[in-house]
């Protein structure tokens, strides 16, 4: 009887959609709550990234070839006014260089002098930007360098301006550059004018980051330039992130509302740097002493 | 219109598991293009459109576990969680599939009001998991539902023709 039940469905194939809809629901959430907790999926996912490269090439072929078309017919007095233009810059910059090293070799001297740990050169390796990524939402550009340079997760990313962002997941020859105005995304900075530390914020949106909290009576204003800090041991000292916009201090508040324009323009190049590791800075004796210190309490120390 | 109607009622021949592949990737390569700006807020969901044509139209061969794959791969190309885009496709597939007899019962322009609502609810799946993250809306996501449900009719014209020339030259 159940049998001659079951042959009179039209779609005898398999289980009905609804249960496939939550079988396939469920295995969807599952993955959802393991990848979000607890990256196991990460080799999954880089290797499913493998297959579908090709696909992802071709799709930025046709904007590509358009460029190299458009390099192709540019003028040639464009091209020499833009030589004259790069050359002239690298005279400027010549001249700020070598006052640069010089006051890099006092400044050697004296921390030497105090005993001081010496400041970190960075070098960096040149990028390109593949493709950003499509939907609204995700502040994340992919770069064509991935584990097979020697790039890795945690790796800072900038332009000739300004913080682009930071290296989060690595695939073979892509990796993922997770940016600075992702929301929640912070940045330890400075303000380079008086040297007051603070944490800058991610707000979700592509040209927005917010100092969160900053006491209203805090000596910043309007065209402050922030650079990083280099106290998280993640962003070296003082590369430049943002410029403060705007301050709302209102006093049924304790902090002061302040919107920052980013200076690194992921939207405007194609070209980015990627630094190469900083060594990690001593582990904090907190962490090793007494484990059950709540996380929230030691960001709260680093912010101060 | 009559063409249209047309086209709806004539038989076509079995579709070749190829051509639901090819039109799949193709998909996957147009919302891979490197959208910007303001065409980025309004660019459609190709695969979304794809997938729920070919639930309607072949539910046997595409259906649910063909749609989740397909998420999978589009979780992994947005860099978005892993599930997140098989989680919305794997819901629009079932209203595809559940709805198919009688979507196809339909012509084009009152198939269209009927897509809007499960791509709707697709848009909706992909910003609830987004909201239940990372704790915020992007309206002007939903943005893309609507230029989605446009693809509708332009789509489904193309391919009734595609399948009918294959008809022609056997």
């Amino acid at each position: 009887m159940i049998e001659s039940a079951q042959s009179f469905q039209v779609s005898s194939r398999g289980p009905t959609p609804a249960a496939r809809l939550v079988f396939f629901g469920v295995l969807s959430l599952l993955m959802m709550f393991v990848d979000a907790r607890f990256h196991y999926l990460e080799s999954t996912r880089s290797v499913v990234a493998v297959l579908v490269s090709p696909l992802q090439r071709l799709a930025t072929l046709p904007s590509v070839l358009l460029q190299q078309g458009g390099d192709f017919f540019v003028m040639q007095s464009s091209l020499i006014n833009k030589n004259n233009e790069l050359q002239r810059q690298r005279e400027r910059d010549a001249a700020q260089l070598l006052s640069a090293q010089s006051l890099r070799q006092e400044n050697q001297q004296l921390r030497s002098l105090l005993a001081l740990s010496q400041r970190e050169q960075f070098t960096g390796q040149f990028a390109e930007i593949v493709y950003t990524a499509r939907d609204a939402f995700s502040m994340k550009l992919l770069i064509n360098k991935g584990s097979s340079e020697h790039m890795q997760a945690g790796q800072v990313v900038m332009d000739e301006q300004g913080i682009i962002g930071q290296i989060t997941r690595v695939y073979p020859w892509l990796s993922e550059v997770t940016l600075v105005t992702e929301k929640d995304h912070a940045v330890p900075v400075q303000v380079l004018r008086n040297g007051i530390r603070s944490v800058v914020f991610g707000a979700g949106d592509t040209s927005q980051l917010a100092i969160r909290f900053m006491p209203v009576s805090t000596d910043i204003q309007n065209g402050d330039v922030l650079v990083t800090s280099g106290i998280d041991g993640i962003y070296p000292q003082g590369i430049p992130v943002a410029r403060v916009t705007k301050i709302e201090r209102d006093a049924g508040y304790p902090f002061a509302r302040i919107t920052c324009l980013p200076l690194g323009g992921a939207d405007r190049h194609r070209h980015l740097l990627v630094l190469s590791v900083l060594p990690k800075l001593p582990a904090r004796p907190d962490e090793q002493a007494a484990p059950g210190v709540a996380p929230v309490q030691e960001k709260k120390a680093e912010v101060r | 219109m009559q063409s249209l109607d047309q086209a709806q009622s004539e038989i076509l021949r079995p579709v070749s598991s190829l051509f639901i592949i090819t039109s799949v990737l193709c998909a996957l390569l147009l919302n891979a293009l490197p959208w910007k700006g303001l065409w980025l807020t309004l660019h459609p969901d190709f695969v979304a459109v794809v997938l729920l044509y070919w639930c309607m139209h072949k539910p046997l061969s595409v259906g649910v576990g063909m749609a989740w794959m397909v998420g999978v791969v589009t979780d992994v190309i947005d860099a978005s969680l892993f599930g997140q885009h098989a989680l919305a496709y794997t819901v629009l597939a079932f209203g595809g599939v559940v709805l198919s007899y009688r979507l196809r019962m339909f012509d084009l322009k009152k198939q269209t009001s009927q897509v809007f609502v499960i791509l709707s609810l697709t848009y909706g799946m992909y910003a609830l998991v987004h909201w239940q993250v990372n704790g915020q809306i992007v309206w002007n996501y939903f943005l893309g539902c609507l230029t989605s449900t446009l693809l509708w009719i332009p789509f489904s014209i193309l391919f009734q023709s595609m399948r009918q020339m294959r008809v022609e030259r056997e």
